[in-house]
């Protein structure tokens, strides 16, 4: 049984190390550097976690218990969440335009979602018990319970589908685990939102703000996801032009985008809008991010480099320049990445007892990350961008998705069936 | 492939068939992302206390409350002092302690010391949060406990709690705050917590607010002088009360 086993798996096995070896210097370098700076951040949050102790080691602190580690899983997990719905559109929605996506964005979906366990594991205080009670001891009025198990329940579903759509006879099946990967995704990326939403301590969290905007910002994320890594994909990895039906998908990715986008302004503005004349501690918090230390992170990062530009880029290469779209693309995922850290960040920036005027809490909390935080953030950045870099050699740059294949069987019967016509 | 099967892939409309399967889907999907936000509610349900109701009625026996008569405090911090002894408080944490709020134009004393617990909620934002019960509203005394081994030191209690009254301790490896002295003295037979012991000048009041005979029902219920809680907008439902005189 062994002996079959291995017989049957180790040629893919070498075949895939030997893909890997023949991605040139440049794709090896970069395979190098994220595995040390994957391992370099595993190191840190393992150090700081159980030999220095986080209280010495993170930033975070009693005003501020969470921080740059959970805005980076945020990051991540709502990127998953985007990437599978976005990919859903075509696989499981039936969206033609859509369907050449499916297998990378899958793909994708699962590793965003595991950099995003590795960062929040390496944030909890004690990670192992949380794999005993999260099963042992439920809390069904937390959020935070519902979001870990939804996610965990994702990744599976997901693992499922990838599995399946490499064998075009399960393609019904690949839809199914696919429609349950997007429910899971998208519950538990509201439930996301709804942890902070829940706080009614925090008043710039709370309300129904956030669960919404978290699915928004979800799409936005996962289209800038899928222009990223494609892009990157075929032009620097496994330097292959673009097929005509990628290039559809993406263009039609772009178009989705600019959508989305216009809604977030509009969702941004009027979050901005109706907090600055609310309570004064979520007024406060806002003008934080208005007009206090956070406002270059959300005038200049989040609004210019993550809306306004892009948003310009794309409508100026008419959603046709894949490498207009491509530095769009970075420009928005860079922003993201401090959207999440300045909602997470701000959200707990005013005191608890900033009202009462007290001596003890003369001005608003301040935070900067730690060197073992950076270091764990690239790491989890790092496993991401290896986990992609793997992928498209081990996967053989998805480019034998059935969907792709018969889409161009597709193509071809039309184009034969419109001559006839 | 026939041109039916070409039409049902590439016509630029779909079909009404696909049109309504698209919706049905849409509709599963709402309707489960509800079901999902209704079901993470219904255990808040019970919690929940509309503020009439709560002034009138207790639902725990002995219903635990302090009052604290803000303004006979002396900042002596002989209650944080008796804090950290009977509860083995790192210098890095504190489960009670004084603010001090400064009044150039009041008249008499410049000063005012407000002392600070936790408020044992009747409706905990940290309860509500924690994935694992650690923390957890005890069914018999309404006191605000934790379980330390099923801490998972996710930190949400911290971020949830209106009155910064939750630390992490590293010794314990767990969140502590205050527990009314239920784990080293209530639960031993000794009738009131460290802090109200030590304090000298009677600032802290500590008793059953289900029971008419003792002294905080008398002080939380008397109209003479005004009773507060602090955030009361936060809707958490405190069992600190403050007053003066």
């Amino acid at each position: 049984m062994a002996d079959s086993g291995k017989e049957r798996f180790l040629p893919h096995i070498t075949s895939a190390f030997q893909r890997i070896l023949s991605g040139g210097w440049i794709y090896l370098l970069f395979v190098g550097l994220f595995g040390i700076l994957l391992l370099i951040g595993i190191g840190a949050g393992i150090h700081a976690l159980f030999i220095a102790g986080s209280r010495h080691a993170y930033a975070t602190s009693r005003e501020i218990p969470v921080a740059i580690l959970i805005a980076t899983y945020v990051f991540f997990v709502v990127a998953s969440t985007g990437l599978c719905l976005v990919s859903s559109l075509g696989h499981v929605f039936g969206l033609e335009n859509f369907l050449p996506l499916a297998k990378r964005c899958v793909y994708l979906a699962i590793i965003t979602i595991l950099s995003g366990f590795l960062v929040i594991g390496l944030e909890i205080e004690n990670p192992f018990r949380m794999a005993i009670y999260n099963v042992m001891s439920p809390n069904f009025s937390s959020n935070i319970w519902w979001m870990g198990t939804l996610y965990g329940f994702a990744v599976v579903f997901l693992t499922i589908e990838f599995i399946l759509l490499f064998n075009e006879a399960h393609h019904h099946k690949a839809v199914i685990a696919g429609f349950l990967g997007v429910i899971t995704e998208v519950a538990a990326n509201s439930n996301l939102g709804g942890v902070f939403a829940m706080m009614h301590g925090r008043p710039y969290w709370y309300g129904p703000y956030f669960p919404v905007y978290f699915i928004l910002s979800a799409l936005i994320t996962g289209c800038a996801f899928i222009l990223f890594f494609f892009f990157l994909a075929h032009k620097a990895v496994n330097k292959k032009p673009f097929m005509e039906t990628t290039q559809t998908a993406l263009k039609a990715v772009s178009k989705l985008t600019l959508l989305l986008m216009a809604v977030m302004m509009i969702f941004t503005a009027w979050k901005v809008l109706t907090t600055s004349v609310g309570s004064p501690a979520a007024a406060t918090a806002l003008s934080v991010l208005t007009d206090g230390p956070y406002s270059f992170n959300f005038w200049t990062i989040e609004i210019l480099v993550g809306m306004v530009i892009p948003f310009i880029l794309i409508l100026a290469s008419r959603c046709r320049n894949l490498t207009v779209m491509f530095i769009a693309a970075v420009m928005m995922i860079f922003s993201l990445f401090f959207t999440r850290l300045d909602m997470v960040v701000v959200g707990q920036i005013v005191p608890q007892y900033f009202e009462l005027g007290v001596v003890e809490y003369p001005k608003l909390h301040a935070y900067s990350p730690s060197v073992h935080e950076i270091l764990v953030v690239l790491g989890g950045i790092s496993f991401c961008l290896l986990a992609f870099l793997l992928g498209e050699k081990v996967f053989s740059g998805f480019a034998d998705s059935p969907q792709t294949d018969i889409r161009k069987e597709e193509t071809k019967d039309v184009a034969g069936a419109e001559e006839l016509t | 492939m026939t041109d039916e099967t070409n039409h049902k892939h590439f016509s630029e409309y779909p079909l009404d068939a696909e049109r309504r399967a698209f919706l049905k889907i849409g509709l599963k999907i709402t309707g489960v992302l509800a079901g999902g936000s209704i079901l993470s509610l219904v255990s808040t349900i019970n919690k929940a206390y509309s503020l009439d109701l709560f002034r009138e009625k207790y639902p725990y026996k002995p219903h635990y409350a302090m009052v604290l008569r803000q303004d006979r405090c002396i900042d002596c911090e002989k209650c944080m002092k008796a804090c950290i002894e009977t509860n083995h408080v790192p210098d890095y944490g504190w489960r009670t302690r004084i603010l001090k709020r400064e009044l150039p134009a009041a008249l008499d004393q410049k000063w005012e010391f407000i002392p600070i617990l936790c408020n044992q909620c009747n409706n905990p934002p940290c309860v509500r949060t924690c994935p694992t019960t650690a923390t957890y509203k005890d069914k018999t005394n309404g006191i605000v406990q934790m379980n330390n081994k099923k801490c998972i030191g996710c930190k949400s209690c911290i971020m949830a709690c209106p009155y910064d009254a939750r630390y992490y301790n590293e010794e314990k490896g767990a969140i502590d705050k205050c527990d009314f002295c239920f784990e080293s003295r209530l639960s031993k037979g000794i009738t009131i917590p460290a802090c109200v012991e030590a304090c000298p000048s009677d600032v802290r009041i500590f008793g059953d607010l289900s029971d008419p005979s003792s002294r905080v029902f008398q002080l939380v219920h008397q109209l003479q002088r005004p009773v507060w809680v602090l955030r009361q907008e936060i809707g958490a439902k405190p069992n600190i009360f403050y007053m003066k005189g």
